[in-house]
């Protein structure tokens, strides 16, 4: 406990530091790795969508006298003719069960029709059976492809203006991508049918991953404005400052965040099998792991390698250099004016007012050694003897 | 000591803010409770809930059957209509290749089945004559303004057949093919109607004798029509037996059954119109009205015929100059031409509320397909998902709230009990807002909109934690309490604001762009970033701003979360570039003008 808040100091000090900057082609490759790894499970494995996209067969049992636990009758039913995990069934009325899965052939449609009938004790007849249409048809895809769009330029557009490069807006773009093809493809791998629910959790996942980027670039930004401003830090030190003062935030975030889902998805996967819970939570969880990573390791470092090259950064980079070399120099001529230990914080707390400029210790701006007295301000007289003394 | 007193007395009005407005929301709900039908409950979705399936079997105006392109077209205008209605969270889907299968949440108003089943023929007739749809003492009123003997008697044996169809009491059904079929030998007129042979009103149409050239040629008038056109009245019965065929003129009234037109064939059909909005016109100068108007926007077909037509009827006298629209062979609306209208940009005005422009824009808009809908079965249906699930649900984010509870408790210490209680208020606000949403708008919560809201939790406590992480970094910086909190908070304002703005962005271009399911998650989405902004705006940053002030916070008890010891407080000042000093706790006071 006590060791996270320290980690959390010295991540925001700079005592210690990951070089998540410097390390970048690391993170490039492992992200590249996932990445080959997602798509080729959107290539052999591929999604599955769910009847709700495809259409399916749909099953009208008519003339059920018991529709006590038809649901799980129903599926029972059809569960034995082939593997179906999908099957939604309705109760229609008050004695007609709904049953709808994927796609039949005709010859397991027939057979379906005849465990139906039987499950419920009615005659096949009385069992119809059709096609029915998706739900969630092309035009609705269609539209929501369409928004998403306009939605990644407008987003591009206010991110660009409001961080006034559109490099941010670039390096916010390929880690959203990143993150919804590494869900996409982790989905697909596990085989789960792709519902509305899913791509609901999709869309989640798009506004969560644009946030988390948004909040670390917002640091960026401000660390990198200052260090334009000082000239004390290059771009890539200030961004990696950036990202490990972020850090902190960001794994509470992403465990804040992630709890309730894995409560989701552990009674989902406990009680009730598949379906709409354990779908979006198993995206949610995917994709919000996969974004505070992406929000990490690959925005930022994406952002320094775009911006590298830029006259203004690469100035910056020699200013910070000759600023890094001055502050070695004199360090090197007051090895003294080390960091004191942490003995007088109460002393601080109470500590008198003073011209704020002659507390900084060790050593001024210009490299001189301070005198001991010296350090702890003008009001240095020497101390009048007790009362007891006098 | 003036600043800090007026700090105080924002943050109690911030807090003030927010119980007025949760007083409002409650008062709004008891309200609503007492005087309609507003439930304190949250409305469940289908999936959730149950509801009502209508069965629709779509049926082409004039009697043809429906292709399977036709089909899946009035399934997405049907989406369409019952977006309109609401975020309710309605399926629609086709079922064989005949019908479409909607499912309501529980069971929907006669307005929204109407809403749903509602032909939608839209069409652009020019008036030929117009009468009070009443009966009157008198027989004519002046305002059958059309010179109504002018058409001559050979006219009368060309084209016969239509008119008795409207007054007749026969049948409906096996009429349209009869109709149709008669029809067909009569000029085609409407579409290609050649800007040339514009008719100069009455003398022309008698000249030229029998045929009537185009929509707006009085010779349409035969004796039969214009006895028929007197005799009918707009009443409800009269009305629901209109034959229409659009090559033909059409005895009707408007909505109010007030007046009722004679209007020639269709000129313009509505599948033509490709966008109609509603609100406030602009005149000349291009400042804003308060006149109310419909804004049409043609596509180029549609924009070519509407300005041959317009630029004949503009010269017409009244009333032949109004094209009438009609939808379900009612007249919406019977404006009239001002000037001929070249770029497929009408405009209507005159004399509705902004609300009934809206609504009839939708019906504009929407209403491009030449079906109506017979309703076969109409039956309630069984949740999909069953009250287990959402009872785990709901049990799920119980646990995954609690977790959260240990999890900020262990970081933040009793500042957590400040995430705690934020939660909390943002789970009232939210529960609030969706109920009277539900009462309001018809949103519904399905299962995917519950776990949404579930995952909401973490969006909400990330603001927190943004805010709280800030503070701590204006600790560590070696400020005081008091003063981290104000400048830990303008900073996190701004981050809080962008990255909930980047999400509110994404919930409105889906809300208005996308349907269906998406649409419900935009709504939700924008829901829950707005509740979030206003908890951390009205409670969070207020309730911490007192708490600051008090000892135990401000003092760095080792267990306020906000311990400066803890979080490596700086302790002394350093220079932070560009004129600004990080100083030591204690003494912020004196600088804190350099670092704002």
């Amino acid at each position: 406990m006590s060791s996270f808040a320290d980690l959390g100091n010295d991540l925001y000090t700079g005592a210690r530091s990951i070089p998540v900057v410097a390390k970048r082609r690391v993170f490039y490759l492992g992200s590249a790795a996932l990445l080959v790894f997602a798509l080729l499970g959107l290539v052999v494995q591929g999604l599955n969508l769910g009847l709700e996209f495809k259409g399916g067969s749909e099953f009208r049992v008519s003339g059920v006298n018991t529709t006590q636990e038809f649901e799980s009758r129903a599926r029972d039913a059809v569960g034995t003719i082939g593997g179906e995990d999908n099957v939604n069934v309705t109760k229609v009325g008050d004695n007609t069960v709904r049953v709808q899965t994927s796609r039949l052939s005709d010859e397991q449609s027939t057979q379906v029709r005849d465990a139906l009938a039987k499950t419920f004790g009615v005659d096949a007849g009385n069992v119809s059976a059709t096609f029915v249409g998706p739900s969630w048809g092309a035009s609705v895809s269609g539209k929501a492809l369409q928004a998403l769009v306009i939605f990644l330029i407008l987003v591009a557009l206010v991110l660009a203006i409001y961080f006034r490069t559109w490099k941010m807006s670039v390096a916010a773009l390929v880690a959203l991508i990143h993150d919804l093809v590494i869900t996409a493809g982790i989905y697909a791998w596990s085989g789960f049918e792709v519902s509305p629910a899913m791509l609901i959790g999709f869309l989640t996942v798009l506004g969560y991953s644009l946030y988390d980027n948004v909040v670390v670039f917002d640091k960026v930004r401000e660390n990198t404005a200052e260090a334009f401003a000082n000239g004390r830090r290059s771009y890539a030190t200030a961004a990696n400052l950036a990202v490990n003062q972020t850090m902190v935030r960001s794994i509470n975030t992403t465990v804040v965040a992630v709890l309730p889902i894995i409560a989701v998805m552990v009674v989902g996967f406990w009680k009730i099998g598949p379906g709409v819970l354990l779908d979006l939570s198993l995206v949610l969880f995917i994709g919000i792991v996969v974004g505070a990573y992406s929000s990490i390791f690959i925005a930022t470092p994406l952002l320094v390698s775009l911006r590298r090259r830029e006259p203004a950064v690469v100035e910056l980079g020699k200013r910070a250099e000759r600023a890094q070399a001055k502050v070695a120099r004199q360090q090197s001529a007051a090895p003294a004016a080390e960091l004191e230990p942490a003995d007088d914080a109460d002393g601080a707390l109470v500590g008198g007012g003073g011209d704020a400029a002659e507390r900084e210790e060790g050593a001024t701006i210009t490299g001189r050694a301070v005198h001991q007295y010296a350090r702890s301000g003008p009001r240095n007289q020497p101390k009048r003897p007790p009362r007891s003394k006098r | 000591m003036a600043a800090p007193q007026r700090q105080r007395s924002v943050a109690r009005r911030s807090l003030l803010a927010l119980v007025v407005l949760v007083a409002a929301l409650v008062a709004l709900l008891a309200g609503g409770h007492t005087w309609s039908d507003a439930s304190f409950e949250p409305k469940l979705g289908l999936d959730l809930k149950g509801g009502t399936q209508i069965v629709l079997e779509p049926r082409g105006t004039s009697g043809q059957s429906v292709s399977a392109d036709q089909l899946s077209q009035a399934r997405d205008i049907i989406v369409q209509r019952v977006d309109a209605n609401g975020v309710s969270g309605a399926e629609v889907t086709t079922q064989g290749d005949r019908n479409i299968v909607v499912s309501i949440p529980e069971t929907p108003t006669q307005e929204v089945r109407d809403a749903i089943q509602k032909s939608s023929q839209l069409q652009f007739r020019p008036v030929l004559a117009v009468a009070a749809g009443t009966p009157q003492p008198t027989a004519t009123p002046s305002a059958s303004g059309s010179p109504s003997a002018s058409p001559s008697p050979s006219a009368t044996s060309k084209a016969t057949p239509t008119t008795a169809s409207s007054a007749s009491p026969t049948s409906n059904s096996a009429v349209p093919q009869a109709l149709s079929s008669a029809a067909s030998p009569t000029p085609t007129p409407s579409a290609s109607a050649s800007p040339s042979a514009t008719p100069s009103p009455g003398a022309t149409s008698g000249t030229t004798g029998s045929t009537p050239k185009d929509p707006t040629d009085l010779a349409w008038v035969t004796p039969e029509r214009q006895q028929a056109f007197e005799a009918f009245q707009c009443t409800t019965a009269n009305l629901e037996k209109i034959q229409d065929d659009e090559k033909l003129p059409l005895i009707t009234c408007d909505a109010s059954g007030q007046v009722k037109y004679l209007l020639g064939p269709v000129a313009v059909s509505g599948d033509k119109i490709s966008n109609a909005t509603a609100g406030y016109a602009t005149n000349q100068q291009g400042a804003m009205t308060s006149e109310v108007e419909i804004a049409l926007t043609l596509n180029s077909a549609g924009a070519s015929q509407y300005a041959d037509i317009s630029r004949e009827m503009v010269a017409l006298t009244e009333p032949r100059n109004q094209l009438a629209a009609t939808l379900d062979s009612r007249v919406i609306v019977a404006p009239r031409f001002n000037s001929a209208i070249l770029d497929g940009r009408a405009s209507i005005t005159g004399g509705f509320t902004l609300t009934e422009a809206r609504g009839l824009a939708d019906q504009l808009k929407f209403g491009a397909l030449p079906l109506s809908f017979d309703v076969q079965t109409s039956t309630d249906i069984s949740p999909t998902l069953g009250g287990e699930q959402l009872r785990y649900g709901l049990i799920a984010g119980v646990v995954g709230l609690l977790l959260v509870v240990v999890y900020s408790m262990f970081q933040y210490r009793l500042l957590g009990l400040v995430t705690i209680s934020s939660i909390v208020v943002a789970g009232l606000l939210t529960y609030l807002v969706v109920t009277v949403l539900g009462w309001a708008q018809n949103y519904r919560l399905d299962m995917a909109g519950v776990t949404g809201l579930i995952v909401a939790i973490g969006f909400t406590a990330d603001s927190f934690i943004v805010y709280f992480e800030r503070i701590r970094d204006e600790l560590r910086e070696g400020r005081s309490l008091a003063s981290a909190v104000e400048t830990g908070w303008n900073r996190a304002k701004r981050t809080i604001l962008v990255a909930d703005g980047v999400n509110f962005l994404a919930a409105i271009v889906l809300y208005v762009l996308a349907s269906a399911n998406v649409r419900g998650f935009a709504f939700t989405l924008g829901l829950t970033t707005l509740l979030d902004l206003l908890v951390v705006f009205l409670f969070t940053h207020p309730l911490v701003a007192l708490l600051a002030r008090r000892p135990f916070f401000r003092d760095g008890h080792r267990w306020s979360g906000l311990d400066p010891r803890r979080l490596g407080a700086a302790k002394a000042t350093r220079y932070a570039g560009r004129g600004r000093f990080t100083t030591a706790p204690g003494v912020t006071a004196s600088t804190e003008g350099s670092r704002a």
